[in-house]
């Protein structure tokens, strides 16, 4: 039953590496920069929960705090694109990827100021609750973590396929001229997209403090999830969901079976793997520039 | 005798045959130009020769040796040059310094003497700049050499290409569309250009082009290309006059003759 | 206003362009030479972490500012550079060989490393050279048999021709140690832009297919400019060793790395000017938040908060502004003023307007 209650908790952690690794793959797919500042924003989602629920601050009820955080971090992401990244416009997509690593050490400047840099631990209503299985352990927060991952990935990706927005979305991605020309307002969509990761953050915040205690260093976090999208190939939703299971159910097994000092090796040494040996991710296929 | 031969060359993209069974030859000196509707395969043709895709079958020899053992930075140095129908310079770069890439296949020089710049390195140094010199003199290039490519005009742009591929002193010159893009008069210019080049260096030029004005005005002769296989090969005149390609022509509504 | 009038092909290949231009950059090295008679010993000290930083710079400048490719992993060489020159001096290998020695052995573990990542392009290498970067800290904490793992290592005091040099004992030689090499850097790296090889960077930055038709090897010249980096940012690595005096695991981390590429970014891709641009930033910028921070909370009484990140927040915010406002960085903000003095008063203010273009597509379905 050890391997059963390991693989859960990795499934757990998997998740929230997925939900991270959802932000990049949304923002890749809509403007093909790559949000380095995708694991701060997720610290920052679960710093905003944390002060609207915990009872040393506000103390608001859990079901109304949730929705709020996800509001403001969907309204930040939106004024970080009107504000900053639109103006980058033009630029190579590294220097948007080098504008948001810098971002990344000014959101946990930031969150260290005003909420400092000790441990936080999200208070939610069913935090210490159990589940028992026969001689399996699950915590609510597990089971929940789980079950919105799952939801929230499926929602992402019907809205991509079916809605008329998220086609847009996907059209602005591949060829931003040639979206514009058809009608398609480029600009909007990309702000669209920057509220979406906020959103998608936030969630994966809540849940990462309602499961384990988070202080502003674990915006570092974000690059684990890198091995999740790369795993998954960088463009694909479910692709960085399932990255991020496996990133997720590696860690504690690797930690049970290798010697201390080379488990934490190992997500790191999956993703340089698929990136030399399946650069285009497990899932995806990708071709030449065209001449 | 022939310089550059396409034996039975086909290539497919999934079910779609973009080149399909062609065959060619082009003789020393001789300017020869490929025609035909857009996506008849026309750039693939060069992107065959230029090794940036590999044939499904058949073979491509350069002096009656197959070629298709090469990498595409190897192919430079047989003496085949070529340019681009979206123009690829080095936006950040001047004129001069895109001409003295086009040495690349010159020199002569390795790692540690380039480091510490030795004597050597300036004497080829200078003897590169002397070939470009001469290229920029040809095509009349002197008002552009220091300036940076980002901030010219696109017929300008379209003349460093050629020059740049000039610069490489080839024996062959692929032209990927070399009047798209230009003006009447320009295209005029690269008229007397691609002839001087063909009788003054004596280079053998294959191209693609639209341009029928610009195709029977220069080349010796002309193959046809629709669907990627060859309607008709001859000179401009037999080419222009073929019923195939009279057809291809206005199924697609083009005009054809000028 | 100047005008150059050239007179011949070695006028655009000389290192400098016009005699007074020869002239600043002699009072210049004069000044670097005469600084220690000038400063205290704690200025000469963060003089000399300037320019240990320059010389990084300018390391990381060959592979991104020339050849383009982007890596957030140079900390790991700069590591390796670091242990293995200070290994080589506990096996008795006097500095004078050991630090070159550590330089071309980083240099071929550069270019050992190249040959599989560097066919990744931009983002994807970046993320692999991130990878990079976090496994040499694991690294080195397994390989503790060598390293000293978590407690890390003690660079002995340098001996050159029977002088003891010291960073606290002798700053003033250890300073010109490392002026004599970042020089010697200045050298080569300044001679391979104007050299085939060098050209054949700038154009595979700019396009590879064209660069690949002109007869240049991107595979070979890819790893060609890893190697070149590398070996330069170890030895930076090495002398930084020198300087800090002991180092572990932590010295080198991600963080780090990540400085590397934003310093550059700050000075100017693609001029060595930004590598030493950027090292001021990253060396004076800590002092100055001292200050500032001092005069601010003497103000308000606010007595010593601690801020922790303070000094990477306020240097990522630099970087932020210079992005948005001026992405040739300061080197970019210097050509700007030059031309202003030169051209008064004609300069235009849209003179450096660059032509926006829409976002090209790098992947392909």
């Amino acid at each position: 039953m050890d391997m059963m209650q390991l693989l859960i908790s990795g499934l757990a952690n998997g998740c929230v590496y997925g939900l991270i690794a959802l932000g990049f793959v949304l923002i890749y797919k809509a403007t093909e920069a790559v949000n380095f500042a995708q694991g701060d924003f997720m610290m920052l989602g679960a710093f905003i929960t944390i002060w609207l629920t915990n009872t040393e601050y506000l103390g608001l009820n859990f079901y109304l705090a949730v929705p709020i955080a996800i509001l403001i971090m969907g309204v930040l992401g939106y004024l970080l694109d009107i504000l900053v990244i639109r103006r980058m416009f033009g630029q190579p997509q590294i220097a948007v990827v080098i504008l948001t690593i810098a971002l990344g050490f000014i959101i946990r400047f930031v969150v260290g100021a005003i909420w400092g840099h000790d441990p936080h631990l999200l208070e939610t209503p069913f935090a210490g609750k159990e589940l028992k299985i026969g001689a399996l352990v699950l915590g609510y927060e597990e089971i929940a973590v789980i079950i919105v991952t799952l939801l929230l990935t499926f929602m992402l990706f019907t809205f991509f396929r079916k809605a008329k927005l998220g086609q847009a979305m996907q059209a602005a991605s591949q060829n931003q001229l040639a979206a514009y020309y058809v009608g398609i307002p480029v600009k909007k969509i990309q702000s669209l997209v920057w509220a979406l990761a906020g959103i998608v953050a936030a969630v994966a915040g809540a849940l990462f403090a309602s499961k384990g205690a988070i202080d502003p260093s674990t915006g570092l976090l974000g690059i684990k999830a890198f091995a999740a999208a790369v795993i998954g190939g960088f463009g694909s939703l479910p692709g960085a969901l399932i990255g991020g299971l496996i990133i997720g159910v590696v860690e504690p097994f690797a930690a049970y079976y290798l010697p201390a000092g080379y488990s934490q090796v190992a997500p790191y040494a999956i993703m340089l793997l698929v990136l030399i040996f399946r650069p285009a991710g497990l899932f995806a296929q990708m071709q030449n520039k065209k001449v | 005798m022939s310089l550059l031969t396409l034996e039975n060359v086909t290539l497919s993209f999934g079910g779609l045959k973009a080149v399909n069974n062609v065959s060619f030859h082009v003789g020393k000196g001789e300017t020869f130009a490929i025609v035909g509707p857009n996506g008849a395969g026309k750039s693939t043709v060069f992107n065959l020769i230029s090794r940036i895709y590999n044939p499904d079958c058949g073979d491509i020899k350069f002096a009656n040796k197959s070629i298709l053992g090469l990498r595409p930075d190897q192919i430079p140095f047989l003496g085949i040059a070529r340019t681009f129908q979206n123009i690829e310079l080095f936006e950040q770069s001047t004129v001069l310094q895109n001409l003295l890439v086009g040495r690349q296949r010159h020199r002569k020089s390795n790692l540690i003497t380039e480091m510490f710049f030795a004597p050597s390195v300036r004497d080829e140094e200078r003897r590169h700049r002397q070939v470009v010199e001469e290229v920029i003199e040809f095509l009349e290039l002197q008002a552009y050499r220091d300036k940076f490519i980002a901030g010219l005009p696109y017929g300008v742009r379209k003349i460093v290409e050629l020059a740049r591929a000039l610069a490489t002193e080839p024996q062959v010159l692929l032209l990927d569309e070399p009047a798209s893009g230009l003006s009447l008069e320009e295209t005029n210019d690269m008229i007397f250009w691609i002839e001087d080049i063909k009788k003054q260096m004596g280079i053998t030029v294959l191209m693609v082009e639209h341009d029928m004005n610009l195709v029977s005005s220069v080349s010796d002769r002309v193959l046809a290309l629709a669907d990627g296989k060859e309607l008709a090969i001859g000179t401009p005149e037999q080419v222009q006059n073929h019923p195939a390609v009279i057809e291809a022509y206005i199924g697609t509504g083009k005009r054809i003759v000028s | 206003m100047r005008f150059v009038f050239k007179r011949s092909y070695d006028d655009d290949i000389k290192l400098f362009k016009h005699r007074p231009q020869f002239i600043y950059y002699l009072l210049l090295l004069i000044l670097l030479i005469a600084l220690p008679w000038l400063i205290d010993d704690f200025f000469l000290g963060e003089a000399t972490n300037v320019l240990i930083w320059a010389i990084a710079g300018m390391g990381l400048m060959v592979l991104t500012g020339f050849t383009g490719q982007v890596s957030l992993g140079h900390a790991a060489f700069m590591a390796l550079g670091c242990y293995l020159n200070v290994i080589l001096m506990q096996n008795g290998v006097p500095f004078i060989i050991s630090l070159p020695l550590a330089a071309i052995l980083t240099g071929f573990a550069g270019a050992i490393i190249a040959l599989p990542v560097l066919r990744l392009h931009g983002i994807y290498l970046a993320i692999a050279t991130l990878a990079i970067s976090i496994l040499t800290e694991d690294i080195i904490v397994i390989a503790k048999n060598w390293t000293g793992g978590v407690m890390g290592l003690v660079a002995e005091p340098i001996e050159i021709f029977g002088l003891d040099i010291d960073r606290y004992g002798t700053p003033v030689l250890f300073y010109f140690v490392v002026l004599f090499i970042v020089l010697f850097v200045l050298m080569v790296v300044r001679n391979l832009t104007r050299a085939p090889l060098g050209r054949a960077f700038t154009a595979i930055r700019d396009s590879e297919v064209s660069a690949q038709a002109l007869g240049v090897n991107v595979t070979k010249t890819k790893a060609t400019s890893f190697a070149i980096s590398c070996a330069i940012v170890g030895l930076a690595g090495g002398l930084l060793g020198h300087y800090a005096g002991a180092f572990n695991h932590e010295t080198f981390n991600l963080v780090f790395s990540i400085q590397l590429l934003l310093m550059i970014v700050i000075g100017g891709l693609g001029s060595i000017h930004g590598a030493f641009f950027g090292a001021i930033i990253v060396g004076f910028l800590p002092q100055l938040i001292a200050i500032t921070r001092g005069s601010i909370s003497s103000i308000f009484n606010l007595g010593s908060l601690p801020l922790p990140g303070i000094e990477s927040a306020a240097f990522a915010f630099i970087l932020i502004v210079f992005i948005l406002f001026e992405p040739r960085g300061i080197y970019g903000l210097w050509i700007k003023i030059r031309t202003y003095f030169e051209l008064f008063p004609f300069y235009r203010k849209n003179m450096f307007k660059r032509q926006k273009t829409y976002l090209k597509t790098e992947r392909m379905k």
